[in-house]
């Protein structure tokens, strides 16, 4: 049955308060979900009063300024700091995003409200498990399928061709799509999600891909794909302005396309 | 997504597979778009019908429906909107519900209920038909 309130052991509680040192100006208040599995307990709010003065513009300026000078057991992922490795996503404000695109002024409301990608198991902190969503990624098998002998030099792919796998390649894989969607909250073990999906159609639609059947047959599922119900979280949260639900009707195109 | 004690050992992508994809589904997706298509129009005749009728006895509604043409469509307007209505339910539950014996049962039970409900109102719709017609 679909889970419509936090298990016990997974209801967040208030903790720590780290107030702002004195003589700050302009005070910021973040509110950071914090959970450790070794230290047991539930998971809690920490809130901490940040100098903005000290911290740049995005939200991972901040939360590294929390780390490095507050409170360094922090955890969470980060990497190229500019929206291109999809390791600091999370859910800010409310909302699936990368914390290193998306500056803390935008968040609306008086505190800035962190906590990990939701309807995941948590690791640490700002950390989920995104195990089950990379092997998920790696059963559409996303690499060039052929039979024909590998030519000299490249497979070859005409200009029109190549234009089809725009908004499809910049995927980075950040999974801010797939938990924002409630079908994959529900079905998640089953139902593929948006960022995988829209993989899946970045290689149905290559031209030089051999095995287009094979990955439409691998993808007719009442729960692979037909639980994507348009809800559309997906397009809205995406960082990179991409739109996997687009994605995933063309797959839908191609089902009927090959009965009719 | 928690974890089962069986579940622990097996491989993500194992995991991910599952038991596979099951080849079907695009039945049931071209059916809701078919049969919501055909409500359209049926359903805003069954509107106006109903809209004309407001008022009328049970002799004037009975030799309403006893009118081939109205008898036909409201046969189908019934049949379109419970493929729709079955097809739509059976998505809700398999969304919302997973214990496998719970959500077989109920996806049957609907089909049942669904089923039923149609021949008793193509039944009915027959019954008074051909009775009107019948006593002409």
């Amino acid at each position: 049955m679909v889970e419509l309130a936090l298990p016990k052991n997974s209801q967040v509680k208030s903790g720590k308060h780290w107030p702002a040192p004195a003589g700050a100006k302009k005070v910021k208040t973040f509110k950071i979900y914090r959970y450790d599995p070794e230290a047991g307990g539930n998971p809690r709010w920490d809130t901490y009063d940040v100098d903005m003065d000290a911290v740049g513009p995005m939200v991972l300026d901040a939360l590294l300024y929390i780390k490095n000078s507050i409170d360094p057991t922090l955890a969470f992922r980060r990497s190229c700091r500019e929206g291109v490795c999809g390791s600091c996503s999370m859910n800010i404000g409310g909302r699936n995003t990368l914390a290193c695109t998306h500056g803390w002024a935008e968040v609306p409301g008086k505190a800035v409200q962190i906590s990990p990608l939701p309807h995941l198991p948590v690791v640490k902190d700002l950390i989920p498990d995104l195990t089950l969503f990379y092997a998920q990624y790696a059963s559409i098998e996303p690499w060039l399928h052929t039979d024909t002998p590998e030519p000299q030099t490249e497979w070859k792919q005409s200009p029109e061709d190549r234009e089809k796998l725009d908004g499809l390649y910049e995927c980075i894989l950040c999974a801010c799509c797939s938990t924002s969607c409630p079908s994959y909250w529900w079905n998640g073990d089953k139902y593929l999600g948006p960022a995988v999906l829209l993989h899946a159609y970045r290689w149905l639609i290559d031209s030089r891909d051999e095995a287009t059947g094979d990955r439409l047959d691998a993808l007719e599922d009442p729960f692979k794909l037909y639980r994507c119900h348009t809800i559309m979280n997906c397009a809205q949260v995406c960082p990179k302005g991409l739109n996997p639900a687009k994605a995933i009707a063309e797959i839908k195109k191609m089902m009927v396309e090959r009965v009719v | 997504m928690s974890k089962s004690a069986s579940e622990q050992y097996r491989t993500p992508l194992s995991r991910a597979r599952g038991l596979g994809a099951s080849r079907h589904g695009v039945g049931h997706f071209i059916t809701e778009r078919v049969s919501g298509l055909a409500l359209i129009p049926l359903s805003i005749w069954g509107v106006y019908a109903a809209l004309k009728l407001v008022g009328a006895d049970q002799h004037s509604v009975t030799t309403w429906i006893g009118q081939p043409v109205n008898a036909v469509l409201l046969s189908l307007l019934l049949i379109a909107a419970l493929i729709h209505l079955q097809h739509a339910v059976q998505v809700v539950i398999e969304d919302y519900i997973h214990r496998f014996t719970s959500k077989s049962a109920l996806v049957i039970g609907n089909l049942f209920v669904c089923v039923l409900a149609g021949a008793v109102g193509v039944f009915s719709i027959l019954k008074v038909a051909l009775t009107v017609t019948g006593a002409h």
